[in-house]
């Protein structure tokens, strides 16, 4: 088996375990993580396609090289942002929780500033 | 050798993909994401992607594992909560059923791509003089493909102004971050005054030799950033205000310098991002000169977070 096809299968099988925690893992924090490892399984099996594109004297097709660059730059500013969100939840209102009716904590009105 | 070097690579990312899904303790599964992350980098190496390696580490494992390792120690008291939040078992085997049909249906495309595969590299070496760049990578990212760095450095921007909008109306315009109380002589202080002037110098080397070489602004800008943080989380410097002037100034520097130098291709070379001829390197150049300390700081500030004092405390 070639590199190329070792690591899409691996990517495939990344792809899968991210999906599987951003659904069951009911902490925000987690999903996000989870969907980080969604993200590198997408970016792996994008790589091993690009490695499958080697020619002309380059170990990789670079076009997709440089496009994962840009894809991970923009992933972490993604998370960066959702992670914001989380933390200014959490200071509004104690809890991260997702769940529809969240039980306001005590003596502290969630939609207050 | 490769081989068996590479099958051990994937079981071990599988298992701490897996680890960071399933861990117990929020801070464990970071730790575990971290881990991964620097592994994915000498998988980057195994598929010829040294760019993307350096990217990884820097900004795959390295930023976003700081920024989610402060996350989850901030929302450890949560966690506890959202335990008892767990789908139920019905909802459980649902989630795997699906999953694994994703994961299968990935693995049939993957085994039936096409031979011999597309590749666009031919294309690359035939037109790589013309940008006067050696590295095929910065020649993508800033000339065949320019529109997409320019858009990327507009999404970093709009994503910094996201999480500076998520202020509360007391702290808008203040300082990022908590002041932490720092030990002056503890080992933080002392290495954040031995550490960055090697991390400057290899963050500036990182930088130049881009043109040629692997390596480039982004990876460049992450080890810099890297440096303001370390400073900083030892209370040697603060995090400057978010309404100053200079700062606003540099952040939009880059992308300005980047879409000026795009509108004087369309005057001058037909089409917007187009070098005109014989002045591609330099234009190149000027642009990821514009864009680095720009890149720089906003890495820095995501890092930091949302404003939370005013200016003065």
């Amino acid at each position: 088996m070639t590199a190329g096809t070792l690591f899409g299968l691996c990517a495939a099988a990344l792809i899968g375990l991210g999906l599987f925690g951003l659904i069951v893992n009911p902490h925000p924090l987690r999903k996000i993580l989870a969907f980080n490892v969604v993200g590198s399984g997408v970016f792996l099996l994008f790589g091993a396609i690009a490695y499958r594109g080697a020619g002309a004297g380059m170990g990789g097709d670079p076009v997709p090289q440089a496009l994962l660059i840009t894809g991970i730059v923009v992933a972490f500013s993604a998370t960066a942002l959702a992670v914001a969100l989380l933390l200014r939840l959490f200071d509004e209102t104690g809890s991260v929780t997702l769940a529809s009716e969240p039980p306001a904590p005590a003596g502290k009105d969630p939609g207050a500033d | 050798m490769n081989d068996v070097l590479n099958l051990v690579l994937a079981a071990v990312i599988l298992g701490l993909a897996a680890w960071t899904i399933v861990a117990r303790e929020a801070y464990a599964a970071v730790v575990g994401f971290i881990a991964y992350g620097l592994l994915l980098t000498l998988v980057w190496v195994q598929l010829h992607g040294v760019d993307v390696a350096l990217t990884e580490a820097a900004i795959g494992g390295g930023l976003t594992g700081a920024l989610l390792i402060g996350a989850a120690a901030r929302l450890r008291s949560t966690e506890a909560r959202a335990r008892a939040e767990r789908p139920g078992q019905a909802t459980r085997w649902l989630a795997a059923a699906f999953s694994a049909a994703v994961t299968g249906a990935l693995a049939v495309v993957v085994l039936l791509l096409p031979v011999p595969a597309p590749t666009l590299a031919p294309e690359v070496v035939a037109h790589i003089a013309v940008t006067g760049v050696g590295n095929p990578i910065t020649a993508v990212l800033l000339a065949f493909r320019a529109m997409d760095t320019l858009l990327e450095a507009i999404v970093l921007l709009f994503a910094l102004i996201g999480v500076w909008s998520l202020a509360p109306d007391r702290a808008w315009g203040g300082r990022p971050g908590l002041l932490q109380p720092v030990d002056p002589n503890g080992m933080l202080a002392y290495a954040a005054r031995v550490l960055p002037p090697i991390g400057i110098v290899a963050g500036a080397y990182i930088f130049w030799v881009g043109a040629d070489h692997p390596g480039g602004k982004f990876q460049g800008a992450t080890l810099l950033a890297a440096m303001w943080l370390l400073v900083m989380m030892a209370g040697l410097a603060d995090a400057p205000p978010t309404s100053r002037a200079w700062l606003r100034w540099l952040l939009v520097a880059g992308p300005l310098a980047f879409i000026g130098i795009g509108v004087v291709g369309a005057v001058h070379a037909g089409a917007f991002l187009a070098y005109p001829e014989g002045f591609a390197k330099p234009l190149i150049l000027v642009i990821e000169f514009a864009l680095m300390p720009t890149l720089t700081l906003i890495l820095g500030l995501m890092l930091l977070g949302a404003p939370r004092r005013g200016e003065t405390s």
